[in-house]
Parts: C-alpha cells; sequence; structure tokens
C-alpha cells in the first residue's frame, strides 16, 4: 500500500530532544529528530537499543515519568494540533482516543486484576461515552476483529488466561477501541515466537487493509519491517541516519550504519557465508548530545569531518534522505 | 566436521526429562510435564550441532539434562564412549570440565559482586590451579582469548555492555579447556550489531581450541548460519534433523516448513510474494500433549492417522532423519 505525495498529512514530528537526568549524570537519549506521517501509512522506525526509537515515541505523547525525562524541545502537530504543549487532561482525550499504542510486553501492559473485557470497555467509555452495553457489544465486534475465537465469552476473562499472542491481540483490540488516527507500535513482536509473529503480522496487515490508519512501527528485527512498511527511518544515538522508502533503503542503503546492519544479518535463503560480517565497537554513550556524527567511532569509512561536524539529513535521491558526510554518488569523503 | 565413521563425540539415546506438577498442602504429584521425550541424536566432534525450535518446546532443558544439570528421567547420555547418565560425586566432578555452558543473559549469570578475575579464575581455583601468579596468568590470557582487555580483572560486570559481558561468559566456559559447550541462546539478548561479534568469536574458538558445541537457539537465520547440522524441536520431540543446507533447502517436516516460512527476510521484494504458512493457535501444552503426533492439532497436513499413532524418528535419506507419516 503506497503513500501517494499528495496523501494527507497525519503527523508531523519537529525537532524532538529528549533526556533523562539519572544519579550518573545526564543521558541524551533523542537528540532533535523529525519526521512526518501521511495518512494510511506503515513507517517502520529501525535502531538497537538506546537509539532513542521508543523514548522519541513516548515522548510525543508524554508518557515518560517526568523528571526523570525531560522533553527539552520540539513539536508533535497531530492533525494540527501540537501535542506536547496540551496540559494533562486534553492530552488523555488525545492518547486512546486519537494514537493508539501497542508496547512490547503485553503481560505487564495488561493489568492482571481486571478483565480483559473492562480494559477493552473503559476507552470506548471514558473517550466514546458509550454506555455499558454498547461497549460490551463493540468488545466483542473488537475482540474478533483481531482473531480471537469464542470472543463474547472471554470478556471475563483475565489476561492471565491467555497465550501470549492472544494477549498481544487484546493489546492490539485496546488499542483500536476508538478507531485512532495513528497507532504506535512498540517492538509488539519481539517478545513472541516466530510463528505466532507470523499470526500478528499477517493480522496487522489485514487490519492496515480495513481500517486504513496511519502506523509507526518500532522494532529493532530488519526482516519484520522488510515485509511491512512503506518508509523505513533508521536512527542511531538519538537522530535520524538515514530514511526512505522500503525498497530503496533495503536495495541502495547509503548510510555506513544501515549497510552495516544488513551485512551482519546472517540470510535464511541464498549462499552461506563463512564469516559474518561485524560492526566493531559498541553503541555510543550519551552523556553528553552528540556533537559530531554518532557513528564515527565504528564507522569504517570516518575522516577528520566527521568527528568535528554533525552531519544533517540531506536528500540524495527521491525521498531518501541521509545524514552522511561521505559523497552519496562516490562514496568519498566529502570535503567541507 | 568429522567423518561419519567418527564415534560421535556425545550421544544421547532415548533422553527424557519430566518435571513433576505438585499441589496442595501436601506437595502430591497432579501431573508431569514433559519437558523432553524422547530425544536420540549425536554429536560429532569438532562440529555444530543446532536445537531450534520455540519456546517451551524443550531445547534448554535438553541441553541443561546433557550436561548433567538436571538428572535424566530415562534414557542415556554418552560422552567419549562412558556413559555419564548416572555419574555421581568425584567420578561427575571430574567429567564437569570437560563439558561447560554459555548462558542466555550475561546480566544474569555473572555475579554483580565478584570481579571479572573472580568470576572466570573461580572453576580455575575449584579446578585445583596452581597457585596465585599462574591463576592471574591464566586469566588474563582467556580474556584476551575473547577480545578484552587483560587488564579488566579488577572490574564488575556492570562496567560492560552487554556484548562484552557475553565475552567475560565464554571466557569463564572456556577456563577449564572443555572439549564441549553448550550455547543456550548466547546472542538472544545483545544487539544486532554485537551479535555477529560473539557469533565470531565462537566460530574463532572452535576452530582454534577443537570445540564441539550444542547450540541453542530460536533465530533460524543465525542457526543456518553457525550449524553444521541442525535438530528442530516441538513439543519435548525432535521432529527433523539433516545438515543444515539441506534442512533450509528441503525441509521435509511440515513443522520445519511452517518455522522456516515465518521467519521474515531483510529483503522488501522478495517479502512481497513470500508464500507463508501460517499455522492456526498456540503450542499445546507439555502438561498434556496431543495424543499420536505431536503437531498434529497444528500441522495444516494431518490426518486421522496422526492423532492415533505416532511417527517414527526414521531416517528418510542418508543423515536426514524425520518423525512424520507422510515426509515422503
Amino acid at each position: 500500500m503506497a503513500a501517494v505525495s499528495d496523501a494527507r498529512r497525519v503527523l508531523e514530528v519537529r525537532d524532538i530532544r529528549t533526556r533523562f537526568h539519572t544519579q550518573d549524570g545526564v543521558v541524551h537519549a533523542v537528540n532533535g529528530i523529525s519526521f512526518d506521517l501521511d495518512e494510511g501509512e506503515l513507517l517502520g522506525v529501525v535502531g538497537e537499543s538506546g537509539s532513542g526509537k521508543s523514548v522519541t515515541m513516548m515522548s510525543l505523547l508524554k508518557l515518560l515519568p517526568m523528571p526523570p525525562a525531560e522533553i527539552v524541545s520540539g513539536r508533535a502537530l497531530l492533525e494540527g494540533e501540537n501535542l506536547i504543549a496540551l496540559d494533562v487532561e486534553r492530552l488523555r482525550r488525545v492518547r486512546g482516543a486519537h494514537v493508539g499504542f501497542i508496547f512490547q510486553d503485553p503481560m505487564t501492559s495488561l493489568n492482571p486484576v481486571l478483565t480483559v473485557g473492562y480494559q477493552i470497555t473503559e476507552p470506548l467509555r471514558v473517550h466514546l461515552g458509550m454506555n455499558r452495553a454498547a461497549a460490551r457489544r463493540r468488545a466483542v465486534e473488537l475482540l474478533e476483529l483481531v482473531g480471537i475465537p469464542m470472543a463474547a465469552s472471554r470478556l471475563n476473562d483475565f489476561p492471565h488466561q491467555f497465550s501470549g499472542g492472544m494477549r498481544q491481540r487484546v493489546m492490539i483490540a485496546i488499542a483500536l477501541a476508538c478507531e485512532p488516527r495513528v497507532l504506535i507500535a512498540d517492538e509488539p513482536t519481539t517478545a513472541l515466537d516466530v510463528t505466532i509473529q507470523a499470526q500478528i503480522l499477517d493480522l496487522v496487515k489485514r487490519l492496515r487493509r480495513e481500517l486504513g490508519m496511519a502506523i509507526i512501527w518500532i522494532t529493532h528485527d530488519l526482516g519484520v519491517v522488510a515485509g511491512l512498511a512503506d518508509r523505513v527511518m533508521v536512527m542511531y544515538g538519538g537522530l535520524v541516519v538515514e530514511r526512505a522508502r522500503v525498497n530503496e533503503l533495503y536495495a541502495r542503503p547509503r548510510h555506513p550504519y544501515t549497510r552495516g546492519l544488513l551485512r551482519t544479518l546472517p540470510r535464511l535463503d541464498g549462499t552461506r557465508s563463512e564469516r559474518l560480517e561485524s560492526i566493531a565497537g559498541q553503541p555510543p554513550n550519551l552523556a553528553q548530545a552528540p556533537a559530531a556524527c554518532p557513528f564515527a567511532p565504528r564507522c569504517g569509512h570516518a575522516f577528520e569531518r566527521c568527528w568535528k561536524e554533525n552531519p544533517l539529513l540531506e536528500a540524495v535521491a527521491e525521498g531518501h534522505e541521509v545524514a552522511c558526510w561521505l559523497d552519496p554518488e562516490t562514496g568519498a569523503a566529502r570535503a567541507a | 566436521m568429522s567423518t561419519d565413521s567418527a564415534p560421535p563425540l556425545l550421544a544421547v539415546e532415548k533422553l527424557t526429562k519430566h518435571f513433576p506438577i505438585m499441589q496442595g498442602v501436601f506437595r502430591r504429584q497432579v501431573g508431569t510435564v514433559k519437558a523432553v521425550d524422547g530425544l536420540d541424536f549425536e554429536i560429532r566432534e569438532r562440529e555444530t550441532l543446532g536445537l531450534v525450535g520455540e519456546s517451551g518446546c524443550g531445547k534448554s532443558t535438553a541441553g541443561r539434562v546433557i550436561l548433567r544439570l538436571y538428572a535424566a528421567t530415562a534414557g542415556r547420555i554418552v560422552f567419549r564412549g562412558t556413559d555419564i547418565t548416572a555419574l555421581e560425586g568425584e567420578a561427575l566432578r571430574r567429567m564437569r570440565p570437560r563439558m561447560q555452558m554459555i548462558f542466555q543473559d550475561p546480566q544474569d549469570s555473572l555475579n554483580p559482586r565478584m570481579t571479572v578475575g573472580t568470576i572466570i579464575g573461580e572453576p580455575l581455583l575449584e579446578h585445583g590451579a596452581e597457585g596465585k601468579r599462574a591463576l592471574q596468568a591464566r586469566v588474563e590470557e582467556l580474556l584476551e582469548s575473547v577480545g578484552l582487555d587483560p587488564g579488566f580483572t579488577n572490574r564488575y560486570p556492570h562496567e560492560f555492555s552487554g556484548g562484552q559481558r557475553q565475552r567475560i561468559g565464554v571466557a569463564r566456559a572456556l577456563a577449564l579447556n572443555p572439549e564441549f559447550i553448550v550455547c543456550d541462546e548466547p546472542i538472544a539478548a545483545l544487539d544486532v550489531s554485537i551479535q555477529a561479534q560473539v557469533v565470531n568469536l565462537l566460530e574463532d574458538l572452535q576452530e582454534r581450541l577443537g570445540l564441539t558445541y550444542l547450540f541453542i537457539s530460536h533465530d533460524l537465520s543465525m542457526i543456518r548460519h553457525i550449524a553444521d547440522r541442525v535438530a528442530v524441536m516441538y513439543l519435548g520431540k525432535i521432529v527433523e534433523l539433516a545438515t543444515s543446507d539441506v534442512l533450509y533447502r528441503e525441509p521435509l517436516h511440515p513443522y520445519t516448513r511452517a518455522l522456516l516460512s515465518a521467519v521474515p527476510i531483510h529483503d522488501p521484494e522478495l517479502e512481497s510474494h513470500r508464500e507463508r504458512i501460517i499455522l492456526s493457535g498456540d503450542v499445546p501444552s507439555p502438561a498434556d500433549p496431543p495424543s499420536g503426533c505431536r503437531f498434529s492439532t497444528r500441522c495444516p497436513m494431518a490426518a486421522p492417522e496422526c492423532r492415533e499413532r505416532e511417527p517414527e524418528w526414521r531416517e528418510l535419506r542418508p543423515g536426514h532423519r524425520v518423525a512424520c507419516h507422510f515426509a515422503e
């Protein structure tokens, strides 16, 4: 499903910066993230732990405990309304009603002492003002929509009575309850087995076709995103280092980090390599906001400029942006 | 990889591990979890046998029973021609250094109050190391062999990143010059860019020290890369075993086929027209496995026969074994 260029913009995020004040000092988790999301589009956000992918999305809805977190700057326009500036009351309406959130581990994000029925009907009653009977009818529809067998009889069950895959379906049903404009899914299949992950990915593809909402899919798995996303954004050190349409990114990755990641992955098909290529070194320490390229210490192509200045995202092809000082055509060092 | 005629380093026969389910004040046994239910395979010297399956299939339990961390309920474990299933006391203790384990989460398997030097030196002391200076030298040598600075001996685990901590776990496993190492999901807790580093290290060490690995993982792409032969487990049983090349090219068991088709490949072109076998439902409980073939409740090609009769573990082609009535 391709997002057309004149599709309506649902979300416009500009220059989000978030840091954490911890006992060991400040951690600059997100260092200026901007992106757009169009109606019906699926944006894959790829990065390793500590790259800032989850913190960025949690910042949009102020889902982080503040303190220790602090959103230093940025705006997030959801259909023209800046979420970052909203007061708590208004923000509570937006969360749940306009933006749905699915987390990695459904066991810790569902309340273990409330029935699944209660947890699905709650947003319907709070945000849509449905009465009890209407909310229950809708809850059954939602559970059927996400493929839970005998939905009506399962409303009175507690989360522990569901398997891992079924719990994630329940989470999806809750997130979809109020028909949000945007669904943010944070590693929703990471805790699941591959055959169950395949079921959930199948479900998400079907729901997209049927409901057409915009989705932000956060993951560390380049394989999952390949089969799902329209566009992909690669994050490193709290910054976007590369962004492109999915086919373009996998066929012509430009940033040395993206290239490195794609090369380190062993494949299920094709020839078996003798030795895996690896990216040397460790992910960056974010005690300081990156003043130079955060990937320079691990990059095989780093030259003088990479250690002094942080490259900005620049368009190198239609819809393809890269933050790298290497020349996009020749791959050689670019003079300052 | 050694030739087929050489005696295997390790062989298990009908290996079984059942855990009792206890309930009530008097802790009466009310059931049995059949975590591992009759495994037959061997591991050849210097090879890597991959053991794959989804959570709860019994792959980790199998690894632990083989190392005698759990007592087997039934069956035999033969290591270099010696039956070690019932070894006890001093005889078992003397066996231990030869078989070691690398754990999944280096965060949980390293004592946070011990320095790296103590962690790696402990097995050496326990098994009769040779004086303080020799011990220190050996620890430094081990750190160097896993790619860490030998000057790190006085640091604590929290001062290291996940990948470095896993290297410490590897150094500890190597301390006593083992012949055989069970790697239990050694890269599952690591970031993608770090996984390749650790896998390359394990391969280098195998080459250099002549190690034999049982590599337990749920990551089918990584298993394809690292393993010479692969065994696929489902609900306590091995359903298929073949060389890595053959298993990924021509899987015979319907579960293996579904499993392989479910793994996402990082290639959007390919993904857009790939046929996926979506299995319905979840893995049944190992406390109450289905009768007949255990996969019959989810199998797309199950026939009535599958629910009645358990399929035989048979060698369909040379070196390719499968447990399915309809594998032909």
